[in-house]
């Protein structure tokens, strides 16, 4: 079975500040990290691969420091890593960077399954694997918590829902969108850190990957952002505690106040 | 500080160290509270290829030496000694296969080893015979084609958990020291098991079990090495094994170490962080500084047994002796730092502090560590 692995690198949640004066995340002497669900859909990738043969092929877009993360991913079992990397691709939103990462599939060239993380913890949009199967043309689930069957054809998983899961059926090829529940992702091995140390990564410019240039980066990006705010603080909570004759009590005094 | 380490020593170090802060420390008190065997722990050491550190590259493991081992064992120690022993206790099981194994025997055992998907145990220890492994009772008696073992082995890390035993048995008690053998006896061997676990004051994520032969019969090839090389054998594996053990007191003097100075910088009385206090400072200065120092010693220790000198015994029992004293001493002293919240089980050091007796303990006591120590000056300075 192919598989590509889409992950990102962003910046460490442990470490987030807000530059109070352009309320953008302030990147500067943050440590990088692999996205955390990226993290669970590497895992799911490599252990579809020990089941049923194949190969893991990482795919991550971003500036050339993102190789880090391509590194990361083989010392836990991927087999190749690219990086689409260009100047011309800065300030891309979803719409473009899917349409970006479907450019560089293409190149890479067959595939039975896509997996992506539910979505990146910096810009938490969750629209970029969907995004992508739609530039791709191909059936996606999204949000899976569990793959109870997998053949080389045909998988079979659990679909987090608000309310329990849905078990899904899906053709390949076809992408996956994955949470955390899905698995625990494995430290990497020895073998796996002097394989990574070793590893060059195929990193592929807009002109590589045949992109047309009205769709990437910037201008190609539909979404504007018109305004970046912390939301409002909430207001004062209280919490009643005592019986339950004595919260409703201290909760009709509290109301009586409005009336 | 920079003890210079290579490229891949660095990343044994680093993934040792993911291994114990993100399974070990989440998961030690609860282990150490139900005695419970850390499974699925050893699982992920042995996905990360740490198994393999000490086995022979050509039987599928890394071909590291005595320091690669013991950078390892230094991280897992500083997460908990229990989980750290339960994985030493397979390297130490597998060793004298490694050292005196036969070509088949080596390539039977030592692959799913280093793979971790067996684990290794090292039976010497009786119940009359810790120090004084003359006092030895097991005894191996070749019928046809077939060793037939009887006797009962005491206080075996990795009883019952472990499929591959080495086992000291003596093939000739007239011979004296060179009159005992050393043979691999599988889990599920006729006439072999292992007796109900030991409850211990520490390292209780570890298992520890009697060994029971019953008419144990074996086949003739898994004799490990020559007939009546069985000390010899013994003698070479704890030589190579102590460093080890060093490398868990380093583990715990540095956990000791982080503990104490993080508390004492968050603990406000006569309204200042006691870590103003000299008493306190001086305190924490001593554990930083015997830390250290057995720090420094047993890194060069185990670079110059990787050279497989002739004064290795010495050497590694220093090491040894060293480091586990300090580790006794500096967890002590942490429980005593931290007061009233450092003898609670809520904090982390009190176990540390009942763990760290063991290292005195096992693998030889420091009273017979000093012994070889002293033997040997003594040997030394009668040639000069």
């Amino acid at each position: 079975m192919k598989i590509i692995v889409c992950i990102k690198q962003v910046p460490d949640a442990k470490d987030v500040r807000l530059d109070p004066e352009t309320n953008t995340l302030a990147r500067e002497g943050v440590q990088s990290i692999m996205n955390p669900y990226d993290q669970h859909a590497l895992e799911e990738a490599v252990r579809l691969k020990e089941q049923l043969g194949g190969e893991v092929t990482v795919l991550s877009m971003g500036p050339p420091q993102a190789v880090d993360v391509l590194r990361q991913a083989i010392s836990c079992g991927a087999d190749h890593g690219v990086l689409v990397s260009d100047r011309a691709f800065a300030g891309a939103d979803t719409w473009a960077t899917s349409y970006t990462l479907a450019k560089a599939v293409h190149k890479i060239g067959d595939f039975d399954l896509i997996l992506c993380g539910k979505q990146a913890i910096d810009g938490d949009t969750a629209q970029v694997g969907p995004g992508l199967a739609i530039q791709l043309d191909i059936p996606f689930v999204t949000c899976v918590q569990k793959v109870r069957e997998a053949s080389g054809t045909e998988l079979v998983m659990e679909r987090m829902m608000d309310d329990g899961y849905d078990v899904v059926a899906v053709s390949c090829p076809a992408l996956l969108t994955v949470v955390k529940d899905l698995n625990e992702p494995r430290v990497p091995s020895l073998k796996g850190k002097m394989k990574a140390k070793k590893a060059e990564f195929k990193i592929l410019s807009a002109e590589d990957i045949g992109a047309d240039s009205s769709c990437i980066g910037l201008p190609g990006s539909p979404t504007q952002v018109v305004d970046v705010f912390p939301p409002p603080p909430r207001g004062e909570r209280a919490i009643l505690t005592g019986s339950i004759e004595e919260q409703i009590e201290q909760l009709v005094e509290k109301l009586a106040v409005y009336l | 500080m920079d003890y210079f380490l290579s490229e891949e020593q660095e990343m044994i170090v680093e993934i040792a160290q993911q291994i114990t802060d993100e399974r070990i420390i989440p998961q030690r008190a609860e282990l150490d509270e139900k005695d419970e065997f850390p499974r699925e722990i050893l699982n992920s050491m042995a996905q990360a290829d740490l198994f393999g550190v000490p086995i022979p590259e050509e039987y599928g493991g890394f071909g590291g030496g005595c320091l690669d081992i013991v950078l390892a064992l230094e991280q897992l120690g500083r997460g908990c000694i229990g989980v750290a022993t339960a994985f030493a206790a397979s390297a130490l099981g597998i060793y004298p296969i490694i050292i005196s194994g036969s070509n088949e025997l080596k390539e039977k055992y030592l692959p799913s080893v280093a793979s971790g998907e067996k684990f290794a145990a090292f039976g010497l220890t009786e119940a009359n015979a810790g120090s004084d492994a003359s006092g030895i009772q097991t005894t191996a008696v070749l019928d046809g084609d077939e060793w037939v073992l009887n006797g009962t082995k005491q206080w075996i890390t990795n009883g019952g958990e472990a499929q591959i035993y080495t086992i000291v048995a003596i093939t000739d008690r007239k011979r004296g020291a060179r009159g005992a053998s050393m043979f691999v006896v599988e889990e599920g061997d006729a006439g072999f098991s292992c007796g109900p676990k030991e409850k211990k004051m520490g390292i209780r994520a570890s298992s520890t079990t009697e060994l029971i032969f019953k008419d144990c019969r074996i086949p003739k090839d898994r004799i490990i090495g020559r007939l009546g090389t069985g000390f010899i054998t013994v003698m070479k594996t704890l030589d190579s094994s102590r460093p080890g053990i060093a490398a868990l007191g380093l583990g715990i003097g540095q956990a000791c170490v982080d503990e104490a100075t993080v508390y004492a910088k968050q603990r406000v009385q006569f309204g200042k962080p006691i870590i103003s206090f000299q008493a306190v400072q001086h305190m924490l200065a001593d554990m930083a500084i015997q830390l250290e120092a057995s720090r420094a010693l047993v890194y060069a220790a185990a670079k110059h047994i990787d050279a497989h000198p002739k004064d290795m015994s010495k050497v590694s029992s220093m090491c040894k002796v060293m480091a586990t004293d300090m580790a006794m001493k500096v967890s002590t002293d942490a429980v005593q730092v931290m007061g009233g919240y450092g003898y609670m089980r809520e904090y982390p050091v009190e176990k540390m502090m009942r763990d760290a007796k063991i290292l005195q303990i096992y693998e030889g006591t420091n009273q017979v560590q000093r012994n070889v120590i002293g033997q040997e000056l003594n040997k030394e300075y009668s040639r000069k």
